[in-house]
């Protein structure tokens, strides 16, 4: 019950934002229906671990931490959006805080379902509730924007689709129980599913999520869908969907894992996501976008995940380690970047300098976030990254640790070379008059989101690190 | 079962002329107008028959080879068709091939004899003849592939006589494709509309009339006998398709045959008057939608 | 039963050559219409057994895939006055030699894939694959905007044509979800291809080139 209303939840939620005829109310739906959520999440790690799952919806600690942090994330831009809807219009106009409730509702589908096809359609659904947040039928870059997202992206769950109709086949055509598609089943009686059914299956689902995922060649949408977005949409695609599709990655992944069959999958998940850090790390030098660039910066946290996931052993566990202080990270700097483009009113990195005058408070989250997200201690993706390269090390994949840290080294570069260069120097004139004080609402959220990272660097809790544990042996990983 | 096959051959080769007419003679109707009697090919044939040759200073053998080819490949083809359902008069295995060939000598030596008069004109009717032979013969090749795989039998008798009841009851798909695509190799071997249109006489229009333009006299005789007799044999292999006549006795198999002759002919006058003739650069697109629908055939029956 | 399915299946792959050949868009919608009818009397005819998911199912693909999706499609073509694709950058006899290909390429792979359903129609796997496939032709060759949604329906039609292999493993609820997300996709499609035409005076997607790096 309790997991069926927390994905009911942003469901009511979204509908009475939508009759609420009180355009100023909405933020209060969208506010209530961010708390409530993540307050029912948090009830959920109190019961749902050991509870029975309820139909198609069960709580399992991958999915647990998967959901936690789209909830987190969740709160903080719904915050955002509080202050930014003072200052702009909102893409999507009536519908903005409707579509925003109801991709938190797909996305909790996402990490709380055990069944595949249920899974299928929530991640559909994530790309068209958030496509209208990035539609602005007057700007022409937006339309692309969001033209490219909806067809890369559609033709990429299709095939995740087939991927699951493979799925189902090669129970169908195995000797391992009723064609159920739900996970337990298909766990439970993974070596009886067809081998090579499952493997076709597999691939179609990495193809098809990984798309959605941002894995390169697939990852064409995600930098002008996350430089087109309004920021605290962009922080939501970076910091929840991202994740959410990740989660679905995974999930093929364990039942590939538990029918023996993960040889076979691995130099896939790596090779996709070493192909992603090259893109990511080439096209990062000379972006002359701020928000592209964060977008390409996510491309690269994606090929991590899978790298980590591919190599497995403590890896596994690194990876979702760094997925939540990524993610965070990722969704800090989106917002800090929102305040940057309503103070200076540009998304070019050359326009933008004397950012710590300007804006100090942005300015410092925004040197802060670039530490953090490219693995610097005392941050949480830097043990996260740590343990990846010692599980590479360890499996013997020396050439992996190497290309991660050549990689990581030129992101790093790339990445502060420009946003240096906007923090420091002096202040130029003010091509729109600045807001005299920094809006309490824009700064609070990323300010949370850093101390968070902060945190976690410091100290995972042991709770945090059993779920992590837990969720990495289903994955073939194991804790440090 | 020879006998059978002689007399078939001797009705076809006697209504030969008449297919064209009746074709002709539907449209006519269609369009509101009475048209030319149907025996008037044959009055032509003797008329014809009874002139002389008139050859122009500039011609050589090649234009005088012409006819006599156009109207001896037919013929000899006509020998591998079993016109009465159940087999041929000659066959062997891979004659389809033969039949092809034979056909595809007359249409060579029907365009040199063109080229042979010096007439820029008749050089371009004799180019789009050979052009579109081009996509003409992939479908017709496609069609006999598709017939021989759904049949198992390698000569045009076998397939169409003896296996083909075999064929509709294992791959009816292929086989209707099949009948389908032969209809439009037909409509474009027997120069009828929309690929082409027999009645025009405006030259830019014209396709198979301009070849044959400057024959006259016997010569022009066996051109118009050799062409019917080519429609005759592809309506005739669309019977046989569409129409298996394997378990049929054999007097009434061929007697079956003139009215199935003569319902594709009047189809083909229906088609022609419903449909506008395609632009030429249509024509190789609608050839190549013959030879996809055969492809499609051929690899259902594949797999 | 079976002959049944094999007409419908052999109909489905003609209007997928149909839709190659044709550049006019308001045709390409109306084929489109037609295939959504055939794949609506499908499951009655794939072998599996009928009830009450059949017939759902059933009424729910041809309402949407034959009712509803050509209706908006229509309006977001009607609206935005385009009719023909562009210069089509491959002609009509190499679309029609891309779709054999496919087809053979389809009708290869099934033969070697080990049998799924033994219950079910043997043609629905390699149709669907060819439908699949002829989908990612038109997605790769057609430049207006309309013509991608078309081809993003033709990819998913034929992985719907898979689907009837699993007769009924997939629960109703599932079924509909995916309908309904199909449903809302090509609509805001619909949408954007509108305003796309608004803006670019051209509905022409390769016009789509400011965001590169």
């Amino acid at each position: 019950m309790l997991l069926a209303a927390i994905v009911v939840l942003p469901v009511a939620g979204a509908l009475g934002a939508w009759f609420d005829r009180d355009p100023g109310r909405r933020t209060v739906w969208l506010l209530g229906g961010a708390l409530a959520h993540l307050s029912l999440v948090a009830l959920a790690w109190r019961f749902g671990p050991g509870a029975p799952g309820f139909g198609w919806l069960a709580f399992d600690p991958l999915g647990g931490l998967v959901l936690t942090l789209v909830s987190v994330v969740f709160v903080a831009v719904a915050c955002y959006a509080v202050g930014y809807l003072r200052r702009e219009a909102p893409r999507g106009g009536h519908a903005f805080v409707s579509c925003m409730l109801a991709f938190l509702a797909s996305a909790s589908l996402v990490a709380l379902t055990r069944h595949f096809g249920v899974l299928w359609v929530g991640m559909e659904a994530t790309t068209l509730a958030t496509a209208p947040l990035i539609y602005d039928p007057t700007d022409r870059r937006s339309l692309e924007a969001v033209w490219k997202y909806l067809m890369i992206c559609s033709v990429g769950i299709a095939l995740a689709l087939l991927g699951t109709f493979f799925l189902a086949t090669a129970q169908l055509a195995g000797s391992g129980g009723p064609t159920t598609l739900m996970l337990p089943d298909l766990i439970a009686n993974a070596h009886g599913l067809h081998p090579a059914w499952l493997r076709a299956a597999f691939v179609f689902l990495l193809i098809g999520f990984g798309t959605k995922m941002g894995l390169a060649p697939m990852h064409t949408w995600l930098p002008d869908a996350h430089g087109e977005a309004p920021s605290p949409i962009s922080a939501l695609l970076s910091g929840a969907l991202l994740n959410a599709a990740f989660l679905a990655v995974l999930r093929g992944f364990q039942v590939v894992h538990a029918a023996g069959l993960a040889d076979f999958a691995r130099p896939l998940l790596i090779g996709f996501g070493v192909l992603s850090l090259v893109v990511a790390a080439a096209f990062l030098l000379g972006q002359e976008n701020y928000k592209r660039m964060l977008a390409y910066s996510s491309v690269e946290q994606m090929g991590l995940l899978a790298i980590g996931v591919g190599l497995s052993g403590v890896a596994a566990y690194g990876a979702l380690l760094q997925m939540l202080g990524a993610s965070l990270a990722k969704a800090m700097l989106f917002l800090a970047a929102g305040n940057i483009l309503i103070g200076f009113g540009t998304k070019q990195t050359a326009e933008v300098t004397g950012l710590l005058k300007r804006l100090p408070v942005t300015g410092t989250l925004f040197v802060v976030g670039l530490f953090a997200i490219t693995g610097s201690p005392p941050f949480a993706v830097f043990p996260g990254q740590v343990v990846m390269l010692t599980g590479a090390v360890h499996a013997g994949r020396l050439w992996i640790a190497l290309v991660m840290v050549v990689l990581e080294a030129t992101v790093f570069m790339a990445m502060g070379a420009s946003m240096l260069g906007m923090v420091l120097g002096a202040a130029n004139a003010a091509p729109r008059p600045s807001p005299e004080r920094e809006d309490r609402w824009l700064i609070a959220p990323p300010l949370a989101l850093m101390l968070l990272i902060l945190l976690l660097g410091l100290y995972v809790p042991a709770g945090l690190h059993q779920a992590l544990a837990a969720a990495a042996a289903t994955l073939g990983g194991g804790a440090p | 079962m020879s006998g059978s096959a002689t007399t078939a051959l001797a009705v076809v080769l006697i209504i030969a002329p008449l297919l064209p007419s009746l074709a002709s003679r539907t449209v006519a109707f269609i369009t509101g107008r009475r048209g030319a009697p149907l025996l008037q090919p044959y009055r032509d044939l003797v008329k014809l028959l009874g002139k002389r040759a008139v050859y122009s200073r500039t011609t050589t053998g090649v234009f005088r080879a012409a006819p006599i080819a156009v109207l001896a490949t037919p013929l000899l083809a006509a020998a591998l068709v079993p016109f009465d359902g159940h087999g041929s008069l000659a066959g062997f295995a891979g004659d389809a091939i033969a039949f092809a060939g034979l056909l595809a000598l007359g249409r060579m030596l029907l365009a040199l004899g063109g080229l042979d008069t010096g007439s820029s004109f008749e050089g371009m009717g004799a180019s789009r003849e050979l052009a579109f032979a081009s996509f003409i013969e992939p479908a017709l090749f496609l069609c006999f592939a598709a017939l021989a795989l759904t049949t198992g039998e390698l000569s045009l008798g076998r397939m169409l006589g003896g296996a083909i009841d075999r064929g509709w009851a294992q791959a009816p798909a292929s086989l209707a494709m099949v009948g389908v695509s032969l209809f439009v190799v037909m409509l474009a071997e027997a120069s009828r509309g929309p690929v082409d249109d027999p009645a025009t006489h405006l030259e830019l229009t014209m396709i198979h009339e301009v070849t044959i333009l400057d024959h006259s006299g016997p010569d022009l005789a066996f051109l118009l006998y050799g062409s019917a007799l080519k429609f005759a044999l592809f309506a005739a292999l669309v019977v046989d398709t569409l129409m298996p006549r394997t378990g049929w006795p054999t007097p009434l198999a061929v007697a079956a045959l003139i009215p199935a002759l003569a319902v594709v002919a009047v189809l083909v006058g229906v088609i022609e008057s419903t449909f506008a003739r395609l632009r030429l650069v249509q024509v190789p697109q609608f050839l190549a939608g013959a030879a996809a629908l055969a492809a499609l055939g051929v690899i259902l029956r594949v797999r | 039963m079976e002959r049944t399915g094999e007409v419908l299946l052999l109909l489905v792959l003609m209007t997928d050559f149909a839709v190659l050949v044709t550049d006019r868009l308001s045709t390409c919608i109306r084929i489109m219409a037609a295939q959504g009818v055939l794949l609506g009397l499908l499951p009655f005819a794939s072998g599996a057994a009928i009830g009450v998911h059949t017939v759902v199912l059933s009424l729910g693909t041809i309402a949407i895939k034959s009712i509803v999706l050509p209706r908006v499609l229509s309006w977001a073509i009607r609206e935005a006055e385009v009719r023909r694709e562009l210069e089509p950058s491959i002609g009509p006899i190499g679309m029609v030699v891309l779709g054999l290909v496919a087809v053979g390429v389809a009708f290869g792979v099934a033969t070697r894939l080990p049998h799924a359903g033994a219950t079910v129609l043997p043609g629905l796997v390699p149709v669907s694959l060819a439908s699949l496939m002829m989908g990612f032709v038109v997605l790769t060759t057609r430049r207006k905007a309309l013509s991608l949604v078309i081809g993003y329906l033709m990819l998913e039609n034929g992985i719907y044509v898979f689907g009837l292999t699993l007769a009924g493993a997939i629960p109703l609820l599932v079924e509909m979800g995916v309908l309904l997300d199909v449903l809302v996709g090509v609509f805001i499609m619909g949408l954007v291809v509108f305003q796309i035409h608004r803006q670019l005076e051209t509905q022409d997607s390769r016009r789509l080139t400011e965001l590169r790096d």
